[in-house]
């Protein structure tokens, strides 16, 4: 059961994957990343990440991508056109890639034979985990990154407001 | 006793006429310049009147300068007999000398700065003379020389006075040379530096030791006194201002190498062969110099090659063991040649700059009290009892004949040149006809005014009267010195030398003025040999002066300087440029390329990484 | 029960790492730039996740909420970047900002 929903999501997501880097016209593929995002919700689950994958869902797939949307949408942004490429990214980035996904690959089946997903394998996901460590361990993290959402929401103000005058 | 103060008044001269005397006007200049010399004049005199005949050193311990490992030098200072007489002549004739500036200075430009250099000399020499160890002395030798380089060329937009300044410096700069040795091996033998106990363990040391630090002191002080072979500064330091030679080229800072050996008498009593050699530099030195002052025609030339000649014979005293001596004739020389120089600054001020001989002649009716001054000075520096000269110049003869008959022959000879080429000055710039340029600016000689008259009427008394000061007596319990029995014999003959050189010069300038020509026509070469000072000046520029320069300007400044290290950095700089220009390509703007950039640099990690856990 | 083995998580996350820089490198509209980096992001994410599995805790867990963070804010700046540059230019085409160039 769990490997039959572990390949339906995993294949979901590299399929809106492949979808986000190909297709052309910049609303596909942002519809296609909401695609990414929500199986990977559901592979956090499985992963008794339950808290994540409500966060994933409402920030990732719910925040980020309208804002997302909302930009193509101010920008008008056409479909791509085919201009001018790259050289050093076609002819160097192709086999470099090839190479890192080989290597990665490689690498993970090395280092963890035998050990395997079950779902409800991990109970120490839930919300209260995740606040209990939050507020405990990671206080100073947190504390950091409000500020650093405070800076960044800020520099946004900033950056874009002259367009409004 | 507070001896610091005596220093730090013309210190403070100097700083305030420095700092602020070019906003001041004359009389504020002269105000500080010569108070803080008059106050440092009273202080001195305030100590010596006080309590306690300084029969002991009376040693003040201020601060310690340096303190590093075995070497502790504290800043001392101390008095006694020795410093007492020193810092009266220093003091006093400064104190004069500095009221005669007024005068002599008042249409120069640069008034300020010409009172600061002399306060700070002033400040340098009492520090000198002050010290109480080797290393503070030093402070102040190298001060004066500092401030005689500043003064000499004082008439700074001349090349002439500029040149001769850097030779007085760099010549003085070789002495220093073994002045600086000489106390490295004082502190490598005694453990210090200071008088008290450099003295106090002299006569255990072995003689080899002293002797060498007697040499190499002697080398510092034919430097700073310009004895044989160090003493061509002097004569081109006449192109300084007159009060300027008067008081540092005749009475103080060329007196402090024979004041530094008389203070090292410890060393140098333990030292026969050292003492042998100072008293044969200085009998050579005197015999020479009197020869070239024979044949010079520039007033001032003639004092410079006599006051080297003097030097010498103060040398001799020293030598001769008779210190005492020494020290004597550096007073009298001091009251004597001081005048003769501030003299002779007058005539040339009343001729209004002219100061070759040649031109001058009868004016000891255009200038009555310059002359009958310098008649004073003159009879005394010939040596003419009962004059102070007499006295001083006839105990080192008679220490010089106990120490070795031929130097008493030789001084007597050279007595007799002293009084010659004096007497020749004076005739020839005093009586006959006036030979200058009648219509020219020098036509119109005038008297000079009383504040420089005043000074010089002071210095005739002390010149004429200073014999009766008994500088041997007070110094001789200082220098345990052993009593040379008078011999009236010798007395006699030293007399007669120097009345037979004014006569001769009578003679040959007053009675019959041709003689001197065909006698200089006869004599042709010999006289172009002294004219030209024995051509000395041209042979140390030929052998050392011009392969040092050309060495320094052709193989080290173009060679070396220019050409490699310039090269080679020049060359760092062309190669980084190069590099940064080939680097430079990478920097497309493309942002995709900077991105394959990173991931080739990842993929390079991870292998890494993958090597280096094993798993390959 | 069989479950997944763990590899297969890491793979697929490898997979989609691989494609976000496919992503990044290959196409020339800012935006789908954008997105592409959001992917990798994520993956990342699934990564930190799994590895909480393996290890039985939590701190993974905070780490991708950390990420997850500071995704968000670097989001809402760089888009009002290019909105800036967009105003500028007049283009969303990467290889035309280029005034770096050497």
């Amino acid at each position: 059961m769990d490997v039959i929903l572990f390949l339906i999501f995993a294949i979901i997501a590299v399929v809106c994957a492949i979808n986000v880097v190909v297709q052309t016209h910049p609303i596909s593929s942002a519809i296609s990343l909401v695609g990414v995002m929500a199986s990977l919700a559901v592979l956090y689950l499985l992963l008794g990440a339950e808290f994540l994958a409500a966060a994933q869902v409402i920030v990732y797939a719910g925040a980020i991508m309208v804002l997302f949307v909302f930009v193509i949408m101010l920008l008008n942004a056409g479909a791509e056109t085919k201009k001018g490429q790259s050289s050093m990214a076609l002819f160097l980035g192709g086999p470099l890639l090839v190479a890192l996904l080989m290597l990665l690959a490689w690498f993970v089946q090395q280092l963890f034979p035998g050990i395997s997903v079950h779902f409800g394998g991990f109970r120490g996901g839930s919300a209260q985990d995740v606040g209990r460590a939050l507020f405990t361990t990671y206080l100073l993290p947190f504390e950091v990154t409000s500020i650093l959402i405070l800076i960044a929401i800020l520099g946004a103000i900033v950056l874009a407001r002259k367009e409004m005058d | 006793m507070n001896l610091w103060l005596i220093p730090v008044f013309p210190l403070a001269g100097f700083v305030i006429n420095g700092l602020f005397g070019r906003r001041f006007s004359k009389s504020l200049v002269n105000a500080v310049a010569i108070g803080s010399v008059v106050l440092s004049f009273a202080w001195v005199l305030k100590i010596l009147a006080g309590p306690g005949d300084l029969e002991t050193t009376h040693t003040e311990h201020y601060f310690t300068w340096i303190q590093s490992g075995a070497l502790n030098i504290g800043c001392d200072m101390a008095v006694d007999r020795l410093t007492a007489v020193m810092l009266l002549v220093v003091t006093g004739i400064g104190l004069l000398i500095h009221i005669y500036s007024i005068g002599y200075m008042a249409h120069e430009g640069g008034y300020y700065r010409f009172f600061a250099y002399m306060n700070l000399f002033m400040f340098f020499m009492l520090v000198l003379v002050l010290a109480a160890n080797y290393l503070v002395l030093f402070v102040g030798w190298e001060g004066v020389g500092l401030c005689s380089y500043l003064l000499i060329g004082f008439y700074f937009d001349k090349k002439f006075a500029t040149d001769a300044g850097n030779k007085a410096f760099i010549v003085n700069r070789i002495g220093d040379f073994g002045f600086s040795l000489a106390m490295f091996l004082i502190f490598k033998n005694f453990g210090s530096l200071d008088f008290a106990t450099v003295f106090q363990q002299a006569p255990g040391s072995s003689e080899a030791i002293l002797t060498t630090i007697g040499l190499l002191l002697l080398v510092g002080a034919c430097g700073k006194s310009a004895q044989l072979p160090l003493y061509v500064w002097l004569p081109d330091a006449m192109a300084g201002p007159t009060p300027v030679s008067a008081l540092i080229h005749a009475a103080t800072m060329v007196t402090a190498g024979v004041y530094m050996c008389a203070r090292s008498f410890p060393i140098y009593i333990h030292a026969p062969a050292a003492m042998n050699t100072i008293a044969v530099i200085g009998i050579a030195t005197a015999f020479f110099a009197a020869t070239i002052g024979l044949a010079q025609n520039d007033i001032k030339k003639v004092f410079a090659y006599s006051t080297v000649s003097q030097l010498g014979y103060m040398f001799l005293g020293v030598g001769c063991g008779a210190f005492s001596a020494g020290i004597y004739h550096l007073m009298t020389h001091a009251f004597f040649k001081a005048l003769l120089f501030l003299g002779s600054g007058s005539v040339i001020h009343a001729l209004s700059g002219e100061q070759d001989l040649r031109h001058m002649g009868g004016l000891r009716k255009k200038v009555p009290w310059t002359f009958a001054t310098m008649m004073c000075a003159a009879v005394a520096i010939a040596g003419v009892p009962p004059f102070s000269g007499f006295f001083s110049k006839d105990e080192i003869l008679v220490a010089a004949n106990h120490h070795a008959p031929w130097m008493f022959w030789l001084g007597v000879i050279t007595a007799g040149m002293t009084a010659f080429y004096v007497f020749r000055a004076m005739f020839l710039a005093f009586f006959g006809e006036y030979r200058g340029d009648v219509h020219g600016k020098h036509a119109h000689p005038h008297e000079s005014p009383p504040v420089m008259l005043i000074p010089l009427a002071v210095l005739a008394l002390l010149s004429l009267g200073g014999g009766f000061i008994k500088i041997p007596a007070l110094l001789g319990e200082f220098f345990h010195a052993e009593e040379i029995p008078e011999d009236p014999t010798l007395v006699a003959i030293s007399v007669a030398a120097g009345l037979l050189g004014i006569v001769l010069a009578y003679i040959m300038y007053v009675a019959r003025p041709g003689m001197a020509d065909s006698f200089v026509a006869a004599f042709k070469a010999l006289y172009t040999l002294i004219y030209s000072k024995y051509f000395v000046d041209e042979l140390y520029d030929a052998t050392l002066v011009k392969p040092v320069v050309n060495g320094s300007r052709v193989l080290l400044w173009k060679g070396m300087d220019a050409g490699l290290i310039d090269g080679m950095v020049n060359g760092i700089g062309a190669r980084a440029r190069n590099i940064g220009g080939v680097l430079r390509l990478i920097q497309s703007g493309n942002i995709r390329s900077y991105a394959t950039w990173v991931l080739l640099g990842s993929v390079l990690v991870i292998v890494a990484l993958g090597i280096a856990g094993g798993l390959r | 029960m069989s479950g997944v083995p763990i590899s297969w998580y890491l793979t697929l996350s490898a997979i989609l790492f691989t494609l976000g820089v496919a992503g990044f490198l290959f196409r020339r509209n800012i935006i789908t730039v954008f997105m592409s980096i959001e992917l990798m992001l994520n993956a990342v994410n699934l990564s930190f996740i799994t590895f909480s599995y393996y290890w039985k805790q939590v701190n993974g867990h905070l780490i991708a909420f950390f990420v997850m963070v500071v995704a968000a804010s670097e989001a809402a700046v760089g888009l009002a970047i290019i909105l800036t540059v967009f105003k500028n230019r007049q283009t969303l085409n990467i290889d035309e900002v280029d005034s770096m160039k050497n």
